[in-house]
């Protein structure tokens, strides 16, 4: 008896945990939903109707029109199909006893009644291309905006943010690791004068906020000539990223079994050698914890790009802020261009999400 | 491998070396700088050159110390590993703090000497004290509810049978970049203004007039907007705890719960006299990254008000004095505070490590 009890009780556990589970991933889950549908809607429903209507759903459908007798006075009750109501009341819309919604269209004069229609809609989704094309285009494009106007804006030119972002990106990523692969070899395993407080540095600097560095770093580069070269961008980035690169790979580095060195020294293997030999190849699984933590965070950063990069060579990130500021209800360009610039990251984290997670764990810096 | 060689021979050899490095190095810069015109050439070009100038740089100046004397040659190799990083680290990171630090003391562009004027401002201006107010906003409850949200769905998801899939989902705006979740909100809080008969196409209107409430502008909330835009550090933040506390509570050994279990201890007093407790270190961890985390944090507020409307943070107004008001200075001072507010996690963090038998 106490037993079924029990069950009963895990069971309502069960449904309960579920239950929140559900609601709390829904709230994680719908936000890029709603801009992943969007993007692929047409740009007049966009403005008309909310993302979710391309569900199926019940919703007043236009099903006739009818015209009112030009002598008609909207300032005075009117009497439609045996109801009564105001102006303004026809213009909120009246239901008929038969289902049927009665409203005003536009202004007084217009003497114009439209008739909805409950039904169920949204099975024959009416998606597009199109938006995608018009955000990667760096030419002229129109659209239509709600009421059917034809607008036209200079595209955005995508394209070229996306190649400016690889182009960052890649060697941003791998640049850092090489460097910080060899200094982090240096310390797990050599001996030379200031290895301790050196190391302590790199410690230190893990958590030294960036903006510190921003203005300086800034000035250096336009005695040099470098703002807005991707040389600069790709220096910025190995500098940011080396503290967290040299303590990972340290940490990794430094738990490498000692025989294997001594092997190596045994056999005449120089250091270089056996780093590039022994190392480099044993280390993979950190190197590429490091590279997609590095990957992510150099195509996702937007105040680097913006600072050194400045509107020369905008990569995604700026190119969808600046959409932001100048197109903020653009929103058929605006979710296309959010996605675009999302499905590299979201490629490379669901493809290698098992590193990604255990260079995570090792970076966040606990006793 | 050139150990039989005479020295001429083999200085020369270095000699030549090194100017085919500096040759690959200057050439490939110059040729970059004349590619932008082919994005994707470049991009090529870019990684290739990059790849292999840092490599050659290496096995060169490896070569250049391995023909040292015997007796500093070890040395000679180590500090060839670890220089090239030790001397970015200072000119990117050490040197900029002093020079930050040296700025802050200056004008507007950094050459007449102004004492404490900029700190005065980055303490007692309004917009600084709004800022001040808001970055303690998000601090608070930013922090509070990732760690809380963190620890609940880590728990929760322990007990499911579609763990990975649901942790994958949480964990998955991680991803993506605070511009992107700028545009994924932004279409949430969308406002279409009043009028009769207007689809609301902001999916929290669309909630909050179905329920029967009114449509708002809900970034121009004077004060409650800081919490529209907490709630979207918390969506994106959320995953990195999750995931650091669910390997926390993973690691606590099930003899423990069943041992309380078998004394009579329910599901919520587990949880509150064993889980929390052992998993104590790991919530302190990942609270203060989440809270170094927001306290730097910029994008978010820049994409959505710019700091209008009473949202500025701190880091925000750091970026306006520099690029906007060209107030080096007052930016620089705006930097070092934020420095010295995460002194004491740097503190820490150094203890820490010291504590640890690392580099014997």
């Amino acid at each position: 008896m106490s037993k079924t009890n029990q069950e009963k009780k895990s069971s309502l556990g069960q449904f309960l945990i579920g239950l929140v589970l559900v609601i709390i991933i829904a709230g994680w889950t719908i936000p890029t939903l709603g801009i992943f549908v969007t993007s692929f809607r047409d740009s007049k429903d966009i403005y008309g109707s909310g993302w979710w209507t391309v569900l199926p759903h019940k919703d007043l459908v236009k099903s006739d029109e009818i015209e009112l007798p030009s002598d008609t006075d909207p300032d005075t009750p009117i009497t439609i199909e045996g109801v009564t109501a105001s102006f303004d009341e026809w213009r909120q819309g009246q239901t008929l006893s038969d289902g049927r919604t009665l409203r005003w269209y536009g202004n007084k004069r217009s003497r114009k009644i439209e008739v909805f229609q409950e039904k169920w809609i949204g099975f024959g989704a009416n998606l597009t291309l199109q938006n995608y094309r018009d955000v990667l285009s760096g030419g002229e494009v129109s659209y239509q905006d709600a009421q059917g106007n034809t607008i036209s804006r200079q595209g955005n030119n995508f394209t070229d943010a996306v190649l400016n972002s690889l182009a960052v990106s890649i060697p941003a990523t791998v640049i850092p690791i090489l460097i910080a692969a060899f200094a982090a070899y240096a310390f797990a395993w050599m001996e030379f004068p200031g290895r301790r407080p050196l190391f302590i540095m790199v410690v230190a600097l893990l958590v030294v906020p960036l903006q510190i560095a921003l203005i300086p770093i800034l000035r250096d580069y336009t005695r040099w000539g470098l703002n807005g070269t991707f040389v600069s961008m790709w220096l910025a980035h190995t500098g940011f990223g080396l503290p967290l690169a040299i303590y990972l790979l340290y940490n990794y580095i430094s738990t490498l079994p000692r025989d294997i060195f001594e092997s190596a020294y045994l056999d005449g293997a120089t250091p270089f050698v056996t780093f590039v030999r022994l190392v480099l190849p044993l280390s993979i699984p950190a190197l590429a914890s490091f590279a997609i933590f590095q990957f992510l965070w150099v195509w996702n950063d937007y105040l680097v790009a913006l600072v050194f990069l400045g509107d020369k060579n905008r990569v995604v990130t700026s190119a969808l802020a600046a959409m932001i500021g100048e197109k903020g209800q653009d929103w058929h360009l605006l979710t296309s261009g959010a996605f675009l610039s999302m499905i590299l990251p979201l490629a490379v984290f669901f493809g290698l999400q098992r590193f990604f997670i255990r260079g995570l764990m090792a970076g966040s810096v606990k006793g | 491998m050139d150990h039989y060689q005479k020295p001429a021979v083999r200085i020369l050899i270095l000699a030549a070396l090194l100017i085919l490095t500096a040759v690959v190095l200057a050439g490939g810069f110059v040729l970059l700088q004349n590619m932008q015109d082919s994005k994707i050439l470049m991009t090529l070009f870019a990684v290739i050159w990059g790849l292999l100038s840092v490599a050659l740089l290496y096995y060169v100046l490896n070569a250049v110390a391995q023909s040292m004397p015997r007796r500093i040659r070890s040395v000679t190799v180590a500090i060839v590993f670890a220089g090239p990083a030790i001397l970015i680290l200072f000119w990117a990171l050490v040197l900029p703090t002093l020079r930050s630090l040296r700025l802050s003391f200056m004008g507007a562009s950094g050459l007449k000497f102004v004492g404490l004027k900029n700190y005065a401002f980055a303490f007692t201006d309004p917009i600084m004290l709004e800022s001040f107010r808001n970055n303690l906003l998000w601090m608070f409850f930013g922090t509070l509810s990732c760690v809380i949200l963190g620890i609940v769905i880590a728990v929760l998801a322990d007990k499911s049978k579609r763990e990975k899939l649901i942790k994958s989902l949480i964990f998955m705006p991680m991803a993506i970049s605070f511009v992107g979740a700028g545009v994924i909100w932004k279409f949430i809080y969308a406002y279409k203004g009043e009028g009769v008969n207007i689809a609301d196409i902001g999916l929290l209107n669309a909630i909050v007039t179905a329920f029967g409430g009114q449509a708002q502008a809900w970034l121009l909330i004077p004060f409650w907007n800081n919490f529209f835009l907490i709630a979207i550090m918390v969506w994106l933040q959320t995953g990195y705890s999750m995931v650091i506390l669910s390997s926390a509570i993973k690691g606590i050994p099930e003899a423990i719960n069943e041992a309380a279990r078998v004394d009579g201890a329910n599901a919520f007093r587990i949880f509150f006299s064993i889980t929390i407790p052992t998993i104590m270190p790991t919530i302190i961890t990942v609270t203060t990254t989440v809270l170094i985390f927001s306290l730097k944090l910029f994008d978010i507020v820049r994409v959505m008000t710019g700091g209008n409307y009473g949202t500025n943070v701190i880091a925000n107004e750091f970026y306006l004095r520099q690029f906007t008001y060209g107030n080096s200075g007052q930016a620089s001072a705006i930097a070092i505070v934020l420095l010295v507010v995460i002194i004491p996690v740097l503190a820490y963090n150094l203890r820490e490590f010291r504590g640890r038998k690392t580099l014997k």
